[in-house]
């Protein structure tokens, strides 16, 4: 009797969110992991034949074919990826000193914060991005700003750089890394602090062998949250970056919309979310031995 | 040995001289946590910081071991003035109240951890690890996580911790606070032993009178961020200065009033009651007499001059194994607990009743009588 009780509420709970994860995620992943081994139609869509070619394309293995290889895809995923783990790091490096000044803060304040980084989650991102263009473009109110206090002598270009693409997404994704490093640091004991110095560290010795790997959890959490969206993002590049930093995200966004090659599109995504899935993989391979390690 | 009654024996390792500490209330206006403090702790000595909670004696160890900054006074260690010392550069070490032991590292580095950030070569820190962790008897848990540790465990972990390095002074705030009452009453034999073997100078920090009264050569009674009084557990015991000393160590009843001269000289309180005192006390002087239980007994049959009379009703006989507590209540309302030798008259007070009226006898030269005067609070 219990155990068909405890069914029925399992059922109850959780049926309606994995109903809706059954219908809305796994089902387009499959759905995309199809199209990935189908050939491209003519004009977008797909025809129902077995082709895996689109997987030799970004090998430059096109059609069955040997082309001359073309590293422009290989570049792209680089350039994704590097400008994902310098995010990372400008993430990190904004959040983590942040984080231990609000852990100092009386706690009504500390709230208040918390509330702050979350405020940008209000409005749409559309909109906070556009609100970058208009800072960063030559007219924009950053060279404004530097030509009226005659710091520089004509509008420098930074929109449509890869400057602008990493200020745009370290912008949006500041909160992912914030959160999860603020819960760790949070967490901190002080008397871990004054046991350290009671010792003989001194303030840096203390942060390195005490604040750091007591922290290492939510740095990396953060750095996941923060890493993952980079990765595949496509509007920050799209509007902050143009044409000339084109990241993973722009280029399946390409593929569907404006190459109409659904397969290769298809691929790209696949390749990419088996990186997600790796890191993801190794972070709680990691993460859970740290925090079980006997 | 040194001679544990008299603070000035041997050089002092610790002093503190006039401290005075203020803290900002929450609510606005200022604490004084520690006002005009003075106090040495001499080589090899076990001094122990006692008053209830919020007396300051947590702040004063904080101030000497460098946590918290004095307003005004100082604090020297080994005759070298610690102001403006930061805590990573002071010889003491400080065993913490929740142990505050590193939750990443094993036993050892937790141990080492002090040798590691000051330089001492590897070869000296296995020894000197393997050396602290056998003292404090945790050799084969080396290797285990603080989370894997009983809560004994980790008071030794933090003891070898504190230890490791050397200190010319280790400072323990309530460390036994956490532990059951079995396991604290066999780690404070420990600790004496230790402080022993080692050598060096402890100053623990404690609200338990008992624990102060098992473990130290000197207690420091503190009240309101003062000194009430420093002595030996023996001399807090049977004569201490303030009633605030008398109240806060051992049982017993206080009763204030005015000397009345004579052949039979007492005490007269407020509410009628005349208790007998030893002879020699200046008639009309304010003073409080402090009766301990062990002080009273059944009284003897015969009147003899040389024993005061009380007469009070039992309220509660209480069994103790040895010995036997009874809880009575004098006609003024006033509680006196009584522990009677067994055998000979005491044997009488055994059998009574709750609801007997008991006649009560101490010998007139016993309680120690504390003059008003001295009395701060």
């Amino acid at each position: 009797m219990a155990v068909r009780r405890d069914r029925v509420r399992l059922t109850v709970l959780l049926g309606p969110v994995s109903l809706f994860l059954g219908i809305c995620f796994v089902g387009p992943l499959v759905v995309m992991i199809i199209y990935s081994l189908l050939e491209p139609g003519l004009y977008g869509g797909v025809e129902w034949n077995f082709y895996h070619w689109s997987y030799g394309r970004i090998l430059g293995w096109a059609d069955g074919e040997w082309e001359d290889f073309d590293w422009v895809y290989a570049e792209i995923f680089l350039r994704s990826a590097r400008l994902a783990f310098i995010n990372v790091l400008i993430t990190l490096a904004l959040c983590y000193p942040a984080a231990l000044w609000v852990r100092g803060l009386p706690r009504r304040w500390r709230l208040f914060i918390v509330f702050l980084i979350t405020l940008p989650f209000f409005i749409s991102l559309v909109v906070r991005l556009f609100a970058w263009v208009l800072i960063l473009r030559p007219t924009g109110f950053l060279n404004s700003s530097l030509l009226g206090l005659g710091l520089i002598e004509e509008p420098f270009d930074i929109i449509f750089t890869e400057t602008a693409v990493l200020i745009g997404m370290a912008y949006v994704l500041l909160p992912f890394m914030f959160l999860p490093v603020y819960a760790s640091v949070e967490k901190l004991d002080h008397s871990l602090f004054e046991a350290s110095s009671d010792l003989g560290a001194s303030s840096i010795q203390t942060f390195f062998r005490v604040t750091v790997p007591l922290t290492l959890p939510g740095i990396a959490a953060g750095s996941v949250l923060v890493f993952i969206p980079s990765l595949g993002n496509f509007i920050v590049p799209d509007l902050l970056g143009g044409a000339k930093v084109l990241m993973i995200g722009n280029l399946i966004e390409q593929q569907f919309l404006s190459a109409r090659n659904w397969p290769f599109g298809a691929v790209l995504s696949v390749m990419m979310m088996a990186i997600m899935f790796l890191l993801i993989l190794i972070y709680l391979r990691r993460i859970g031995r740290m925090q079980t390690r006997p | 040995m040194r001679d544990a009654g008299s603070p000035g024996s041997g050089s002092p390792v610790a002093e503190v001289f006039d401290a005075v500490k203020r803290f900002t209330a929450p609510e606005g206006g200022t604490v004084t946590a520690l006002d005009q403090v003075s106090l040495a702790v001499s080589a090899g000595e076990f001094v122990t910081l006692l008053g209830p909670s919020g007396c300051g004696k947590t702040t004063l160890l904080r101030c000497i071991s460098g946590f918290e900054d004095l307003d005004s006074g100082e604090v020297r260690i080994d005759g070298t003035p610690m102001t403006g010392v930061p805590a990573q550069h002071r010889p003491v070490n400080t065993v913490f109240q929740t142990y505050a032991l590193f939750p990443h590292l094993r036993v050892e580095a937790n141990v080492a951890y002090g040798l590691e950030v000051t330089g001492v070569p590897r070869r000296e820190r296995v020894e000197r690890v393997a050396q602290a962790l056998e003292q404090v008897g945790l050799q084969g848990l080396e290797r285990r996580k603080p989370d894997q540790l009983s809560g004994g465990q980790r008071q030794r972990v933090a003891l070898a911790r504190a230890i490791i390095n050397r200190p010319a002074l280790l400072l323990l705030d309530e460390p036994l606070s956490a532990l059951d009452r079995n396991l604290r009453h066999s780690m404070q034999l420990e600790l004496k032993t230790l402080q022993h073997e080692l050598g060096i100078c402890f100053l623990f920090v404690t609200h338990d009178q008992e624990e102060a009264l098992t473990m130290s050569d000197r207690i420091v009674v503190l009240n309101h961020g003062r000194i009430e009084q420093i002595g030996t557990p023996e001399q807090l015991y049977h004569t201490p200065a303030t009633t605030f000393v008398a109240e806060f160590i051992g049982d017993g009843a206080l009763f204030s009033g005015t000397v009345e001269g004579g052949p039979d000289p007492a005490i007269v309180t407020g509410d009628g009651l005349r208790l007998t005192i030893r002879d020699g006390v200046p008639a009309g002087r304010r003073m409080t007499m402090l009766l301990r239980p062990e002080q009273l007994d059944a009284a003897p049959a015969a009147a003899d001059p040389a024993f005061g009379i009380v007469e009070a009703t039992l309220e509660q006989s209480v069994f103790y194994g040895a010995t036997r507590q009874l809880v009575c209540r004098l006609a003024s309302g006033a509680a006196l607990t009584v522990t009677p030798s067994p055998g000979g008259e005491g044997d009488r007070l055994y059998r009574a009743e709750p609801g007997d009226l008991l006649r009560l006898a101490y010998r007139r030269a016993e309680p120690h009588l504390i003059e008003e005067a001295h009395d701060g609070g």
